[in-house]
């Protein structure tokens, strides 16, 4: 290494530079998905029409259109996939596995259950949202019960007893189908593979997202740590235990968020996370922030596909998540080093 | 300064009735090895003195206070620990893994500024790791991580050394340059506890030595006392010759 170089590697790291840019890129691409989600659909708008609206002028039409139909499903679609992305970032930081995912620990399982047993008694909107929370909570307190047993648990150990959990839920779920009357099991299917009509009012979700990336920030350097086993971090001066079940409780409330706003979407926690470490690397500081803003795009932009493709019927936006995310994530993976 | 006091002290082994009672003092300037058998409790025994494993019973104390009381970022400042094993779950740079170490001395907010960086970079290039800061750690050699892992305790700059088995992995040159660096670190003022395993380096490395048996006996004192040959047979189950070389004692096991 010559001597330049060593001034130069040695030169106090600008946070604008590390995190700045990179979050500037995403932030405009969220932007970007979220104009192009309010201006198409089943009638198209210009961009001029959308920004003409949104100053507070346009015609009735138009109006209607972009602020009580588009624009809350848009919220709400960016802050699903927004909570479902942060929220897998953390329980891949939590329990240090890569397959990490609120899905695999059987939230969205709870979730689906209750939100099922809702619909097959013939409850409306809301309730099958509250059931839906409910069975994922339900789903975290069994999961945590059980892997912290009669002794302390491990990552692998919550691991399994996710998946377990998670496959149990599986089998009620096809059960529920199997015995549900014909004319329910559309519906019911449609919020098994994630649905944003159900969407009402986007704010909670959204307001979860922000309060959660502003807690989430300042923990950012103890979860680098963490990640490198918890003696290591107990070694740096990491409270371990409770930063742990911060993460945990976290992640299931934003999960719960998520899955109670969109029915279950797979894969956006799974994969929003690896793709932004092999693009912009591992530190959490960087990487939470992201998760929230390119998870929000990716299921923005996969509910404006959902909704227009095959206008005017609708496809299940964990069907486009996947179809998007699957060769993205091969791709990023196989040019990695 | 830092000064670890064990008092009345017995490490918790796994299946292990009781042990000997340790009343050590590791003052700063020491430099201590701890020697024994697989499974004597040396690692536990480290981890016990950082407080990450609870002891049996007794306390330690970190300058004359109980350090299961003291908070652990406090602690994280003036103790460091270099791990046997390592877990690496993501993958990162060394200069990522190096930089860890300032962690304890950085509030929630703060990024990592120059100064830390300077510290960070000074510790690569003192383990002869500074041509490797753009290396995933997973792509290194064993000795090379071996290296990066003293060198993040190095920017940690702790007074107080706790490594476990610091030479593991390391070719012949290196084994002298970590020996060289604790034995500088103590030099400077901090205390140095090691586990090891080769007799050798403790007899020319150390001036204090902690013998621990797999029975949960153990005593300990100045290397002068503690070289016996009768008593280090006795300790590893295994006859051995010595030799002066070079001015210190050099055990060979013989059959």
């Amino acid at each position: 290494m010559s001597d330049a170089d060593l001034v130069h590697s040695v030169a106090p790291r600008h946070w604008w530079r590390s995190l700045g840019v990179p979050l500037g890129i995403l932030s405009l691409a969220a932007l970007l998905a979220m104009l192009f989600s309010l201006s198409v659909g089943s009638a198209s708008l210009s961009l001029m029409d959308v920004w003409a609206v949104l100053r507070g002028e346009g015609d009735a039409l138009s109006q209607t259109l972009v602020l009580e139909l588009r624009v809350p499903r848009t919220l709400a679609a960016f802050a699903t996939g927004g909570l479902l992305a942060v929220a897998g970032a953390l329980m891949q930081v939590l329990l240090r596995n890569p397959l990490a995912d609120p899905y695999v620990l059987g939230l969205s399982g709870g979730a689906s259950v209750g939100a099922l047993v809702a619909m097959l008694a013939g409850m409306g909107g809301m309730v099958i949202s509250g059931s839906a929370f409910a069975g994922a909570l339900a789903s975290t307190l069994l999961v945590f019960g059980l892997a912290h047993g009669t002794g302390s648990w491990t990552p692998s150990r919550l691991l399994l007893t996710g998946v377990v959990v998670a496959s149990g839920w599986g089998a009620v779920i096809t059960l529920m189908l199997a015995i549900s009357p014909a004319e329910r099991l559309p519906g019911m299917l449609y919020w098994l593979m994630g649905d944003l009509s159900y969407a009402r009012t986007p704010w909670p979700p959204i307001a979860l997202l922000a309060i959660v990336c502003v807690l989430v920030m300042p923990l950012g350097r103890s979860l680098n740590v963490l990640a490198r086993g918890p003696l290591q971090a107990a070694a740096l001066g990491v409270a371990v235990r409770p930063l742990e079940w911060t993460i945990y409780i976290s992640a299931s409330l934003l999960t719960a968020m998520a899955v109670t706003t969109a029915g279950s979407i797979g894969f956006v926690g799974l994969v929003v996370p690896h793709m932004l470490r092999l693009v912009v690397g591992n530190d959490q500081r960087l990487v939470l922030p992201a998760c929230a803003l390119a998870g929000g795009t990716l299921l923005v932009l996969a509910d404006t596909l959902a909704r227009t493709l095959i206008a005017p019927e609708q496809l299940p936006v964990g069907v486009i998540t996947a179809l998007l995310g699957v060769p993205t994530f091969l791709y990023l993976l196989y040019r990695s080093r | 300064m830092g000064r670890l006091d064990t008092q009345e002290l017995v490490i918790d082994v796994p299946g292990r009735a009781s042990g000997r009672v340790l009343n050590l003092c590791l003052a700063p300037g020491q430099r201590w090895g701890v020697l024994g058998p697989n499974g004597a409790g040396k690692t536990t025994f480290l981890h016990t003195l950082a407080g990450l494993k609870a002891p049996r019973s007794g306390e330690v104390h970190l300058d004359g206070k109980p350090l299961a009381r003291l908070n652990r970022r406090r602690v994280a400042q003036q103790l460091g620990l270099v791990f046997q094993e390592r877990q690496d779950g993501f993958p990162a740079t060394v200069r990522e893994t190096a930089l860890i170490g300032r962690h304890p001395y950085l509030s929630p907010w703060r990024m990592e500024g120059g100064y830390d960086l300077r510290i960070m970079h000074a510790a690569l290039a003192r383990m002869d790791v500074a041509h490797l800061a753009d290396r995933l750690v997973s792509t290194l050699s064993g000795g090379e991580r071996q290296r990066v892992a003293i060198a993040t305790v190095l920017t940690q700059s702790p007074t107080i050394w706790l490594a476990d088995e610091p030479t593991n992995h390391l070719d012949l040159h290196h084994q002298t340059a970590v020996m060289e660096l604790l034995a500088e670190q103590a030099a400077a003022g901090s205390a140095v506890v090691m586990c090891l395993h080769d007799l050798n380096l403790a007899a020319r490395w150390c001036d204090h030595l902690l013998l621990l048996y797999p029975d949960g006996e153990a005593c300990w004192g100045p290397c002068s006392q503690m070289l016996e040959l009768s008593a280090l047979e006795h300790l590893y189950g295994q006859r051995l010759a010595t030799a002066d070389i070079d001015g210190a004692p050099v055990f060979v096991p013989v059959r």
